[in-house]
């Protein structure tokens, strides 16, 4: 298989990339920092015994005139999309865009609507090519509105309505949609914030995500007990959700 | 201090106010930080943050390999990788470090910050040994390429350096070629300790990996018996066909109760150890990763000395103070009846290129101690006997030496510190260690 990523610089983005070249899928990297892009390259090459480094293209989620030329180079090295895979996303405390509205409404800008322009991109370049598939970091975050999470939540929420809608659209064209829903994940982006208990770590996670690309399976929740977490959560009353704080 | 508040603690559980910061990118973390760390396995304050400061970077996000090259070995990365990713990822291609503690959970970071050494110490010295080059930022901010002939002070300074001369970025070192995944491993039985450090000395001239179990309960005839473990990387033609199982732990699940490790149950269970090893020399194939880190198939094992946790004292004995100085060693824990999980002794070869770092020749004893209110005057009285021995303990173990005595044992101290506060006049980049032992300012 090959894969297209966006986000896999850091993360489980990056977890998801070495996990794919150590089993021998080819991958392309697409990313806003050229140095960091480059840097990643190279840990692939060496994690995968590949004989030159993956292709890495610049691509910023909030740059939305980058996403065609992104992914036409991408299709262009890896001569067929076969997956994409969109791992990045901007976060940020809610006090921090309570503090600043301009920060809430770019973030969300960024999470919602600028990763639809760019999984639009992908959508019809993998339909042009006869289907694939689409994986997509969302959150558990989108599950249910809460109280930490207000703007990042309600952009997540966005993000995994569409890609029902999406799968509801398509699938029978043949692609593939696979929402990830990360409960908390000890990432670069959850460091400073306490663990809570059933953190996951981005390896785990990872080998989770390519066995639901590997089987088209829509929604995944990684860990998976946050599956059941959620389901409580979407359930609790108004009353309890303005009272708790998670 | 309130008791929600976050600590940080070293893995024998010595801990300080503080919390982990993690980043992948490590430039950015290691802007402005007093102090990076790695898996925080060092056992005591090396990796806490001094009281003034709340928070240590924390680098093991920052793990990408940078570049390999499979003619010569040379690798570069970043320096939050950890020796367990790094074995599997190129034990199976045929290459391994030139140098392992005895634990795979440590970064490329910690490994340069404490110039770890191990079983071949007395043929290959210690990792320092085998680092080409180093990326720092060092206290006023600039990042800095430094080499043995490149900043040559400031790249001595930095190996063993305990990560006071600078924030390490990245590491680039030569992997070394194993001609099978699998270890050639012996190990002999010794009655007594003239009879052990006469077989780990024996051992040392033909074998490149070597060290001495050591009962550290045995009273009599019995001081100092133990089990010498010795081995090399198997011949493809004694190598068993498959490849070694990659590594698997079970975890401790709970603190056990203060106490469960004393004197009688140590006692009973490193008897059985002795007994059960016969006296004849015993010969297997062995996984490396059972060889050379035995205590990782137990994950969290310090939770086997109770909530107190464990320190150890590391010292190196010189060479010329024979067998007898290592003896007084033992005798003085026997008369103090001290409980000693565990003792660990190996011969080190001649000192390395560490301004700072640890080994010299000689003889290596490492005990380790559960923490009771004994621990104090134990460290003391095993430290009043090293300085009188001339030998230096190992900073990477220790929680428990005094400045004064540090400074005793240290005559290199001065030359260190001089490096160090040329990069560093302030003393921006300070420990919990630093502020105990070199008197930094809190």
């Amino acid at each position: 298989m090959n894969a297209v990523l966006l986000g896999a610089t850091r993360g489980m983005g990056r977890a998801l990339a070495r996990l794919l070249v150590e089993r021998g899928d080819t991958v392309c990297l697409l990313g806003r920092n050229p140095t960091d892009l480059e840097r990643s390259a190279r840990d692939l090459q060496v994690r995968g015994a590949l004989p030159a480094p993956p292709s890495a293209f610049p691509c910023d989620l909030a740059r939305p005139e980058t996403f065609a030329p992104a992914l036409d180079a991408a299709a262009e090295s890896l001569g067929r999309l076969e997956t994409v895979i969109v791992t990045a996303a901007d976060f940020a405390s809610q006090a921090d865009l309570e503090a600043d509205p301009e920060r809430a409404r770019s973030l969300a800008a960024i999470d919602f609507a600028n990763t639809v322009g760019f999984c639009e991109h992908a959508r019809r370049r993998l339909l042009a090519a006869g289907g694939g598939t689409l994986c997509v970091f969302s959150s558990v975050a989108g599950d249910r509105a809460r109280s930490p999470v207000v703007v990042y939540g309600a952009a997540k929420a966005g993000l995994s309505a569409y890609l029902e809608g999406l799968d509801h659209r398509y699938h029978r064209q043949g692609l593939r949609t696979v929402c990830v829903k990360p409960g908390f994940v000890r990432t670069s982006m959850t460091a400073g914030l306490a663990p809570p208990p059933f953190a996951g770590d981005p390896d785990r996670v990872a080998r989770r995500v390519v066995r639901a690309i590997d089987c088209g399976r829509p929604v995944v929740y990684a860990p998976p007990v946050w599956r059941w977490i959620m389901l409580a959560v979407r359930n609790l009353p108004r009353a309890v959700m303005r009272r708790v704080e998670f | 201090m309130p008791s929600d508040e976050a600590t940080i603690a070293g893995w024998g559980r010595v801990s300080a106010p503080g919390r982990e910061l993690r980043s992948d990118d490590l430039v950015r973390l290691s802007d402005g930080a007093t102090l990076s760390r790695g898996l925080g396995r060092s056992y005591g304050d090396s990796s806490l943050p001094p009281p003034s400061v709340r928070a240590v970077a924390g680098t093991v996000l920052g793990d990408r390999v940078l570049g390999f090259d499979p003619a010569t070995g040379r690798l570069r990365a970043e320096a939050g990788l950890s020796l367990d990713a790094l074995t599997r990822m190129l034990l199976p291609r045929g290459w391994f470090v030139p140098v392992t503690p005895g634990t795979a959970f440590v970064t490329l970071g910690g490994m340069v910050a404490a110039d770890v050494h191990g079983k071949n110490h007395h043929v290959d010295g210690c990792f320092g040994a085998h680092v080409k080059s180093l990326r720092l930022r060092v206290a006023d901010g600039r990042i800095v390429d430094c080499a043995p002939d490149r900043e040559g002070e400031l790249f001595r300074a930095t190996i063993g350096g305990m990560g006071l001369t600078g924030h390490i970025l990245e590491v680039a070192f030569r992997m070394t070629r194993v001609p099978s995944p699998w270890i050639l491993g012996e190990s002999v039985r010794a009655m007594g300790i003239d009879a052990l450090l006469a077989e780990l000395e024996q051992s040392s001239a033909a074998w490149p990996f070597t060290v001495a179990w050591v009962d550290g309960l045995g009273r009599g005839a019995g001081l100092g018996r133990g089990i010498v473990h010795r081995g090399r990387w198997a011949d493809p033609s004694e190598a068993l066909a498959s490849a070694p199982a990659p590594p698997r732990s079970v975890r401790v699940p709970f603190d056990l109760p203060a106490g469960t490790l004393n004197r009688a149950t140590v006692g009973l269970f490193n008897a059985a150890l002795y007994h059960r090893h016969r006296g004849y020399v015993r010969r297997r194939v062995q996984s490396p990763h059972r060889f050379f880190h035995p205590l990782d198939r137990l994950a969290d094992w310090y939770r086997l000395y109770g909530r107190r946790g464990l320190t150890q004292h590391q010292s190196v004995i010189p060479q010329e103070r024979g067998p007898a100085a290592v003896r007084g060693l033992l005798e003085l824990l026997a008369r103090r009846r001290a409980c000693v999980p565990l003792c660990v002794i190996k011969n080190c070869g001649d000192e390395g290129a560490g301004t700072l770092s640890f080994p010299r020749r000689g003889t290596s004893v490492a005990i380790d101690l559960p923490i009771d209110d004994r621990t104090q005057g134990l460290v003391d009285a095993l430290n009043e006997r090293v300085m009188e021995l001339g030998g230096r303990i190992y900073l990477a173990k220790d929680a428990f030496t005094r400045a004064e005595h540090f400074r005793a044992m240290e005559p290199r101290l001065a030359r260190w510190t001089a490096v160090r506060r040329r990069w560093d006049p302030e003393l921006r980049l300070r420990s919990a260690q630093s502020v105990r032992m070199l008197g930094d300012p809190a």
